[in-house]
């Protein structure tokens, strides 16, 4: 029997490593015959720590929210040859795994990804030698081309075009460069493949470093990512000692080195020409295209930048064919997608699904919908160069195109779901106190436009909007995104943009009528309680930090408003629902 | 800091009296000596090793890097993981992410102020503790979320939080 705990990052965040821990100590002191293994993220975070019992005769069950204690209990059932069934994961999750596609996430949750001969067990490696015994590079880029696999980090250019480029640009030395710089908040797709299956995204460099003519990549991790560059360190090693990294891969003479380089946290260096700067051990600023890294890039050598998904699609492609993913997906979007579902969302986690289902469907079908039933309000997708997509605009398909005309955008694949007690106003504040951070300053327009956008939106959510606010936002918005040199700076205003199309009277409210409809915004919600409603039971007033509320037993209760702090601590404490808060 | 003396050795002489000995600096400088673009995994090592990287080991580090010190002051000023001042024993790194936002992580870091009496960036006055608010630490789906040291806590409240740091300052008052 086996025992498989899942140790994503989000996994050890759970608890996974104390129940493994716990397990491991249990089955040495009861001498029982089972093999313990860890595997990476299956997605369902919501659920973790996950465990996986597989038995001799090759049937499996998955435990769910494990502890310390609980896996004693569940090693004890399946000794005797039982289902913990209370533990057991529930059908209607079973099924949010099945209803996807996994393709990036083939073997997340899965296999061992610090075991090379299980990746190797699920067809690993076999696309790489396929095309390096069988294939041209043209052929490689042919098949890649019929795919219609495109960027997966966000602009969803096509990869094919991107190899070609390079493959055509001369020069002697040409680098294979993967994006690892998952920095958009609230994403973490790349984090599942790079924790739960780093030789996936090793080959499918492998494969890109062929079809382009290049022996040297690069993988740029962001330092926030401990495990990841362990894990990778680790799938790096085990590849050049079975030669699959190294001189004269499966005895041709295609040649490849690859190397790890750890960011140091800075979101810009997401874009590829800023990571460029930054792998060369600069500041992480952006350069002037073109010349395309393709003709001029790391070292001023022709260089390809691909997202760690869109590398983790390749041997896929080149095992099942070009049609195989193409036939899956939108006329102009192809294959899956990733997404990292957060937010007010039920079941959040990640999930790979076809191109082409609709944002109702991943939020409502897969996400379970919204957490403690609230109302549906908005998603934000593309993270701060994406933008709000509304309720009313959920059948909007999953395709570039179709994303791109709500204002929004694919983006890397976050989708952080809001309820209606998110007020948009602030989550427009939230965005563009991001990219103001991370700007790097070199245009005046991002540097110093974003910070004038937060003093004013940062005003409007205290309550001291003014009229014409809303027009010097627009106007600000598009000068920066018509003058600003990079991706970062000419997406910043897009959560701005996008919420005042779709939630303008959410702003309105805030500047004419001093109201945040949302609540969220404290200096204009108040707090005051139903004389009809309240008992007297001086919950509240015992509660209340600043010894606001003022009443006798059995007598309502007032709330001295020069006094509140408008900390909410009545209204969550009040049994009644007596507390009014507008 | 360009002239002939011996003024590496000086720059040394001086940190050392600050607790910082670039002699366990040398090996990293030794591996990636005339390693183009290696800077910045020179600058994460030595932080590393001595937990930040105070300006007078900038300096050492752009003297026996052949770097102006501007410039090596400027790459450690651009990153977020780069800190010019000590840090606490415990770091508090706080997930200001979209998803711990959207559940509540003002609310924590609020909850953080109140109990240590420090803001984002300071350290509390016994050296314990420092509070740093950072981008999304990718465990979203545990939002709010904060990591203490390598250590991921979720599914923070105010209350859970106050746990924490109450159960740390308890454990170092029993190492006293």
């Amino acid at each position: 029997m086996k025992m498989i705990v899942g140790k994503g990052s989000c996994g050890i965040a759970a608890g996974a490593n104390k129940v493994s821990d716990s397990a491991e100590s249990y089955i040495k002191e009861k001498g029982y015959a089972i093999e313990t293994s860890v595997t990476g993220c299956i997605g369902m975070c919501y659920l973790e720590p996950i465990v996986d019992f597989i038995r001799d005769d090759g049937t499996k069950t998955t435990y769910v929210m494990v502890n310390a204690e609980t896996i004693k209990e569940i090693i004890e059932s399946e000794m005797k040859g039982e289902v913990a069934a209370q533990y057991e994961m529930p059908e209607v999750d079973k099924i949010r795994l099945e209803r996807q596609t996994r393709i990036a996430l083939r073997n997340c949750g899965i296999i061992n990804p610090e075991f090379i001969d299980e990746y190797i067990a699920k067809d690993g490696y076999k696309a790489i030698e396929k095309c390096v015994t069988k294939m041209t590079p043209e052929d490689v880029i042919d098949v890649i081309k019929v795919s219609g696999l495109a960027g997966r980090g966000g602009a969803g250019f096509p990869t094919w075009f991107k190899w070609n480029a390079a493959r055509s640009a001369k020069g002697t030395k040409k680098y294979t460069i993967c994006n690892a710089d998952e920095g958009d908040p609230g994403a973490f797709m790349d984090r599942a493949v790079l924790e739960g299956d780093p030789h996936a995204l090793i080959e499918g460099m492998l494969i890109g470093a062929y079809a382009m003519g290049s022996n040297e990549g690069v993988i740029y991790v962001r330092a926030e990512y401990p495990l990841a560059i362990e894990r990778l360190n680790i799938a790096i090693k085990q590849a050049e000692e079975r030669g699959y990294l190294g001189e004269n891969i499966f005895g041709t003479n295609f040649s490849f080195r690859l190397r790890i380089k750890a960011g140091a946290g800075a979101f810009v260096c997401g874009e590829e020409t800023a990571l460029i700067a930054s792998l060369e051990g600069e500041r992480g600023m952006p350069r002037l295209k073109p010349p395309f890294p393709a003709q001029s890039g790391y070292w001023a050598k022709p260089s390809n930048i691909n997202n760690v998904e869109t590398y983790a699609n390749v041997a896929w492609i080149i095992n099942n064919g070009g049609e195989a993913f193409s036939a899956m997906g939108t006329p102009d979007s192809k294959g899956t997608k990733v997404f990292a579902l957060t937010g007010k969302i039920k079941k959040g986690g990640l999930v790979e699904i076809p191109m082409g289902a609709t944002i109702k469907d991943v939020i409502f079908e897969i996400g379970g919908g919204i957490k403690n039933d609230k109302q549906y309000k908005a998603v934000q997708m593309g993270g701060p160069s994406g933008g709000c997509i509304p309720a009313e605009l959920a059948d909007t398909l999953i395709d570039y195109k179709a994303l791109a005309a709500t204002g929004a955008i694919m983006g890397s694949g976050g989708m952080v779901v809001m309820d209606e007690t998110t007020c948009m106003v602030d989550m427009a504040r939230f965005f563009i106190d991001f990219t103001c951070k991370e700007s790097c300053g070199k245009c005046i327009h991002c540097r110093v436009g974003t910070k004038r956008m937060l003093e004013i939106l940062t005003r409007i959510t205290e309550g001291k909007g003014e009229d014409g606010d809303i027009e010097k936002l627009e106007e600000l918005a598009l000068t920066i995104k018509s003058s600003a040199l990079c991706g970062l700076g000419q997406t910043a205003p897009n959560p701005v943009l996008t919420t005042l199309r779709y939630f303008r009277n959410e702003y309105e409210d805030h500047i004419y009528k001093k109201k945040c409809t949302a609540h969220q915004c404290k200096n204009l919600v108040s707090y005051t309680i139903d004389a009809d409603k309240c008992k007297g039971c001086t919950l509240c007033a015992k509660n209340c930090p600043v010894g606001a509320i003022e009443g006798s037993i059995r007598n309502p209760h007032i709330i001295d408003a020069a006094k509140c702090i408008k900390c909410g601590k009545c209204a969550t404490s009040c049994k009644f629902d007596a507390v009014i808060v507008d | 800091m360009s002239c002939c003396c011996n003024c590496a050795q000086a720059s040394a002489d001086a940190l050392l009296k600050n607790g910082i000995d670039v002699s366990l600096l040398q090996p990293t400088l030794d591996k990636y000596a005339g390693v183009e673009g290696s800077l910045i995994t020179i600058l994460q090592a030595a932080q590393e090793l001595y937990g930040y990287l105070p300006v007078e080991l900038l300096n050492y580090i752009a003297l026996k890097t052949g770097n102006k010190p501007a410039k090596v002051l400027g790459v450690a000023t651009f990153y977020a993981q780069f800190r010019l001042e000590p840090v606490g024993k415990y770091l508090i790194m706080l997930c200001q992410g979209t998803a711990c936002h959207v559940n509540g992580s003002e609310g924590i870091e609020a909850a953080i102020s109140e109990y240590l009496n420090i803001k984002d960036g300071e350290t509390t006055p016994d050296g314990l503790f420092t509070l740093n608010n950072v981008a999304c630490l990718g465990c979203c789906s545990l939002s709010p979320v904060m990591m203490i040291n390598g250590e991921t806590y979720g599914s923070l409240t105010p209350a859970k939080v106050k746990e924490v740091l109450a159960s740390l300052q308890a454990k170092e008052a029993e190492a006293k």
